[in-house]
Order: structure tokens, then sequence, then C-alpha cells
């Protein structure tokens, strides 16, 4: 394949479409439809028990931090508040864009509301580019949340491990949005009656930063962005470590999960922040469950799925090595084995990916 | 428009779905908590996804891919990436028979 144009209104975009990559039918494990809709099944309990336990802990963090505020005694508070202002907010924008989180609607949306202005993520735009995520998972020119573009460029990953360029982004967005443009990119995928809602919330954010900022200057101080704006750049690192490991060093251009995505077992603390996204595999195979259902569903799927990384610390063993290949060969990926019990890969739908595989 | 024998109506278990295909189209065909029958096109409004897979809650229905929702009684999108109603069509239930309007 080559060189890749990652562009939405690129040659590739346009290719996906022609070969039929686009919107294609995805692999799926089968399960009989009574424990699928066991595993579906929603509920409040985990989501608010995590919510209140989640804001308590920010609260907690962020009035040690002001507390003792500007002594180094508050850089610990600030980082301990900015992983979850900047990394576990990134997982509450992501469960509750799905719906899934809560069983109840409105406890969703406000969530969502929430964890994306923590994440300078316009919910209209975003909540279309990760519905496009999913239609055409890691298609080049057709998924707008590919982390890592190839070649690998190892500057960029370091700078968002500090949320830089995803917060400028974020920022030129909403001043664009605010100033009533929306992107020529992001209209291939936001409808245009959406495209208002959009203009509106970037408006209201940026009315909540000039107040943040007038509240600075007032007070000659930076830590009212401490509070708001300023935890997504220092607590972005580990949305980031966990976020790498979704798709990074494997698969793109195929149409099944198993060979473009990767399910790390991490520990309790991660899993918290990350709210079990690191079962990536099967939330991708099955959006509709839950993510305190995704432990039982890796359960029943994972004989049909290649074997899980054992640690964060595995996961990036593999990773680091294959996206070094990729900053030289485009179309290195790596191939990971299925188990005995799994139903093999469909060979012929993935061609054109496979010979580089390793 | 003729009524056609879609299924049985213990074809489809409670608060739940099937699918049906006729005349080059398909349908879904739901059964609420109440015994209810209702009938929708069967593919997803925002995607050319099919509904069957999903997950049927009260009177809602949540598309197995983006988590799109509708009122399957009325069709009404209610949950964004969905913004265009389903179209809904007549059900009555004879003799045991799930019979659709189409």
């Amino acid at each position: 394949m080559g060189k890749r144009d990652y562009s939405m209104l690129g040659a590739d975009a346009k290719r996906a479409v022609e070969t039929g990559l686009a919107a294609a039918e995805w692999y799926h494990t089968d399960i009989p439809r009574k424990e699928m809709k066991e595993l579906m099944q929603r509920a409040d309990g985990p989501a608010i028990r995590d919510t209140v336990i989640l804001f308590g802990a920010m609260a907690v963090f962020a009035g040690l931090g002001i507390a003792l505020w500007p002594t180094v005694w508050s850089v610990p508070f600030w980082l301990a508040y900015g992983v979850l202002y900047g990394s576990a907010m990134d997982s509450r924008w992501h469960e509750c864009s799905h719906g899934t989180a809560f069983k109840t609607r409105w406890m969703n949306d406000v969530i969502y509301q929430i964890a994306s202005f923590c994440m300078i993520r316009n919910p209209h735009t975003w909540r279309w580019s990760h519905a496009r995520h999913h239609t055409d998972t890691v298609i080049v020119g057709r998924d707008p949340e590919i982390a890592v573009m190839r070649p690998v460029v190892f500057a960029k990953v370091v700078l968002n491990l500090f949320g830089v360029l995803d917060t400028i982004d974020g920022v030129t967005r909403m001043v664009k949005n605010a100033l009533g443009q929306v992107g020529a990119e992001e209209a291939t995928w936001i409808p245009v009656s959406e495209q208002p809602k959009v203009i509106r919330v970037a408006r209201i954010w940026v009315l909540i930063y000039a107040a943040t900022a007038a509240v600075a200057v007032y007070t000659q101080s930076i830590l009212p962005f401490m509070v708001i704006g300023l935890p997504r750049l220092y607590g972005a690192w580990h949305m980031v470590m966990c976020g790498l490991l979704q798709h990074c060093g494997l698969a793109d251009n195929v149409t099944d999960h198993r060979l473009n995505s990767r399910t790390v077992y991490m520990n309790p603390i991660s899993r918290f922040i990350y709210w079990n996204m690191n079962y990536h595999v099967e939330h991708h195979m099955f959006p509709m469950i839950p993510y305190h259902q995704l432990p039982k569903a890796h359960e029943r799927f994972k004989h049909d799925l290649p074997a899980p990384s054992l640690s964060i610390a595995a996961g990036y063993a593999e990773i680091l090595p294959a996206m070094w290949r990729q900053m030289k060969n485009e179309d290195y990926f790596l191939r990971r084995d299925l188990p005995a019990t799994a139903k093999p890969y469909r060979e012929e739908f993935h061609t054109a990916a496979m010979p580089a595989a390793e | 428009m003729p009524w056609v024998d879609a299924c049985g109506t213990d074809d489809i278990d409670a608060e739940d779905l099937i699918r049906f295909d006729h005349g080059g189209r398909t349908y879904a065909i739901y059964r609420s908590s109440d015994d209810d029958y209702f009938c929708t096109d069967g593919k997803c409004t925002h995607e050319d996804v099919h509904l069957e897979d999903g997950l049927v809650m009260a009177y809602e229905i949540e598309c197995p891919k983006h988590n799109a929702t509708f009122d399957y009684r009325t069709g009404e999108a209610l949950r964004a990436p969905a913004c265009v109603n389903l179209n809904t069509y007549k059900v009555k239930v004879e003799a045991g028979r799930v019979l659709i309007e189409i």
C-alpha cells in the first residue's frame, strides 16, 4: 500500500469507498442471542458508584491542591487531579457517547457534556467522529480517530503524552466553531442538521474559559487554570498510555477487530480511570456491552480472540518495536495469532494488508 | 396494503425483536414486555445496520453498531447518531400469528 493519506477528503478515503472497505461488514464472534442480551443489559448502579468516587476524588485533590498552592506540596494533588480530569474524563466521554455507561439516558448525557468539556472535544462533533471510528475502525481515510499515523512520528506521540497536539486541535476547533465555522472534514461526518449544536456548545465553552481567564487576571494567578483547562495537558499521560494500546502496531484496512484492536490486562486503578476499555477487541466487536460487563464478555469471547497482552508493560514491549519499524516501513504491522478454538481470519478480505505482517 | 403473516407470537421473546424479510425488504418485529407487537423498518436510519442484534429496553430499540435509539412504537429517533425516524407498520395478532401491513 505504501504512503497513506489520512485525510477524510483524500485519495485513500475515496479508495476505501470504491473497494468496499468503508461501511463494510465486520467479523463478530458467534454468541447466542440470549447470552448477548444478558451481556448488553444496562444498569445505573456501577456508573453512579464510579462517578461519585471520581468527582469526590477530584474535589478532594483539587481542594488540597488549592489549599497548598503555590508550595511544592500541592504538586502530588495536582498530578492526581490532572489524571482524573485529563484521562478519566476521556473514558467517561467515551462510554457516555455510546450511551452505555448508565441505564438512564439523562445521566449519560450529563456526564457526556462534562467530560466533553474537560477533554475539549465538542460533544456533537465527537459523537459523530466516534460513530465513524466504529463503522470504519482504522480504515485509512475513513477513521478520524487514528491515534498514530504511519509513518510513525515519535515526537507527536511524546507531545501528546502532555496533551499538546490534542489541546491545540481542540482549542482551534472550539474557536472556529464559536465563530460559526464547521471544518470541511468535520462536515463529512456531522449531519447539517446537527451543525448548529456544534456551534452553540463551542460558544458556551468560550464563555467558560473567558470567565476562568477573568478570574486568573483578577487574582493575578494561574490557579483557576490549574483547575480548569491545564489538567487537559498535565493529566493526559494516562489516557495516551492506555489509548495507544488500543490499535497501535496492528493492522489497518482490515474488517476484523481481532486484527486491528488489542485487549490488555491492567491493574484495577488504571481500569477505573480507563473504565475497562482495556477490553478493546470486545468493545469494538460489540459496542452495546456496557463497560461494567466487559470483563464478563472477555471471559465469554476469549476462545475466539488473540491472547491479550498480560500487562501495560507487555503491551508496550510489543508496540514500541512495531512503531519503530513503522517509521521506515508504513506497511509493517503485528499479526496476532488466534487460539486453536477461534474461527480463522478471513484472509480473502485482508489480502492487501497481509503480506507485510509478522 | 396487504396483511402479511410474519411470524408466530411465540417466535419473539418478550422485550425483544426478530428480523423479517419480505418482498426484497427487511423489517424488525418487536414484542414488548406487555406482549404488544410492533413493526418498523429493519435497518437503522443512521447507517446500513440491521437492528436485529440490537437491545430492546421498554419501548426503545438501540442499534447494535452506534447505539442510536428509536421508539419502536412510533419510529421516533431518540438518540444520535440517528436523526431520521424509522418507518413503522401496522401490526395485528390473529390466532397466534403476527401479521404486518406492508
